[in-house]
């Protein structure tokens, strides 16, 4: 076995482009300086890498004001700090039935605090039909939550039409933008997104350890903070700045991570997320197509590339899925994702709960041929598994 | 008048903010200068924009809805 093949985009990317390990490179070795903390000369450019950071996301999601974006560790602490800063006891707060559990699991404990919970049960494709919006929402409906696209199944959500049905009614839209920031175009004035929550470490292309939230302007002073500490201003007070983004941002920021994700950010300007979008189109109908052709496999989700991100999960007759992801690896040397994939909620509704699916998830330095040779591995596993 | 009295200093926030500022101007080729706050003067945010007043209209126009700023005063 020669092949080692990484399709396991949708858990972290990797590799990443040349520019994200120069500017990692580049601020330890030659910057080092704590952001926004003094004024001497490595500190102030400290401050320019994030601040460069900033600027790019800002365009790659159409935010007119960079300061709306505040960075956090992961998407997972940035929709902890839009659900738990948010919501009170007393709030109703919609979902979907497709979330992963970083939404899901910060939902049920507000739930068992007093917060009222409903979720959209969704197709087992794992759709959401925004006809069952309406129905929902009550008198005392904060918030609706909601992935920009499955992690299991792919499948992208309507989130403008959900924009569009509970514009006007006061309430405000959270994004799980995880899966698709960097792989789908992302307007938040556009699609009426208040909140948006990302990962750096995915599909833009920053290191881990990387994320953050926008917020829409004016919302700040509705979400509370969940840690609070040094900022480097306003030092004379004991009491929190409310200014953005310091309201949100306590502690020295990753700021070498950071410096990796605005070189990531940069990059898909330069590229085009449109260009970068057909490419991950034409691989995963690719891998749709043949995996249809093999004997014994079942694929879960859109299974139309146009209507999925390039995650595709499936399984094969008479195997588990970490037996499949096993020999894929042992065999192939083709590193896959068995099991439930943090989203239990999202197995139950497309039916695979509780044993889960083998998931495969492209990325855009991923090639036709790694794909070939991909389906060949899974046409070969399935003859073996028939002698 | 001395030499010192022709300029005036923005104060800001925190840094994010006065970098911001200085990429702005900087594309509108406004000119300025990122300097260390002057002891006299009291703020946490290490760095202030220094300009001549001449500049002061154009440059409040020019950060006018995309940074906040806490003080303009003389240096
Ligand atoms: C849909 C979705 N939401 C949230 C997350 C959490 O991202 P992170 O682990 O970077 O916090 C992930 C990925 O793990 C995801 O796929």
């Amino acid at each position: 076995m020669e092949q080692s093949i990484y399709f396991d985009n949708a858990a972290t990317s990797w590799p990443k482009p040349e520019e994200t390990y120069i500017a990692i490179d580049h601020f330890n070795r030659s910057i080092g300086g704590s952001p926004g903390r003094s004024g001497h000369r490595v500190s102030i450019e400290s401050g320019r890498v994030i601040m460069n950071a900033r600027e790019s996301l800002a365009q790659l999601f159409n935010i007119d004001d960079p300061f709306q974006i505040v960075f956090t560790k992961n998407a997972t602490e940035a929709l902890n700090l839009a659900i738990f800063g948010l919501l009170l006891p007393g709030d109703h707060v919609i979902t979907s039935s497709m979330e992963h559990n970083s939404v899901m699991r910060p939902l049920r404990v507000l739930e068992s605090q007093g917060v009222e919970l409903s979720i959209v049960r969704c197709s087992p494709q794992g759709y959401l039909d925004p006809d069952d919006l309406p129905a929902l929402i009550r008198e005392n409906t904060k918030a609706v939550v909601l992935t920009h696209a499955s992690n299991v199944t792919g499948t992208i959500m309507p989130i403008k039409e959900v924009g569009d049905i509970i514009r006007g009614r006061g309430l405000i839209l959270c994004v799980d933008a995880a899966q698709t920031a960097g792989a789908l175009p992302i307007d938040v004035s556009d699609m009426n997104i208040d909140l948006l929550a990302f990962t750096g470490h995915k599909s833009l292309f920053g290191s881990q350890g990387t994320g953050g939230i926008y917020i829409r302007k004016g919302l700040e002073e509705r979400i509370r903070s969940l840690m609070v500490g040094g900022t480097g201003s306003r030092s004379e007070f004991e009491i929190q700045p409310d200014f953005m983004p310091d309201k949100y941002e306590s502690g020295t920021l990753n700021t070498s991570g950071l410096a990796g994700l605005g070189a990531g950010g940069e990059y898909i300007l330069k590229k085009g997320i449109d260009h970068i979008r057909d490419k991950e189109i034409l691989m995963t109908q690719h891998f749709l197509d043949g995996l249809k052709s093999i004997s014994g496999v079942h694929i879960y989700g859109p299974g139309d590339a146009s209507r999925q991100i390039s995650v595709v999960s499936f399984n094969l007759n008479g195997m588990t899925p970490s037996e499949i992801s096993f020999t894929l690896d042992e065999h192939y040397g083709i590193m896959s994702r068995p099991g439930l994939h943090c989203a239990p909620s999202a197995h139950r509704t497309i039916g695979t709960f509780p044993g889960g699916t083998v998931r495969f998830s492209f990325g855009y330095f991923n090639t036709e041929e790694q794909i070939s040779y991909a389906l060949g591995a899974v046409q070969q596993i399935s003859r073996d598994q028939k002698k | 008048m001395t030499e010192m009295e022709k300029y005036h200093v923005i104060l800001f926030d925190s840094v994010h903010h006065a970098l911001r500022s200085e990429k702005i101007l900087k594309g509108m080729g406004i000119p300025h200068k990122l300097i260390p706050v002057p002891r006299h003067i009291s703020s946490d945010c290490g760095v202030c924009l220094r300009f001549t007043i001449d500049l002061r209209n154009k440059i409040e126009d020019a950060l006018n809805g995309k940074v906040d700023i806490y003080e303009i005063r003389p240096l």
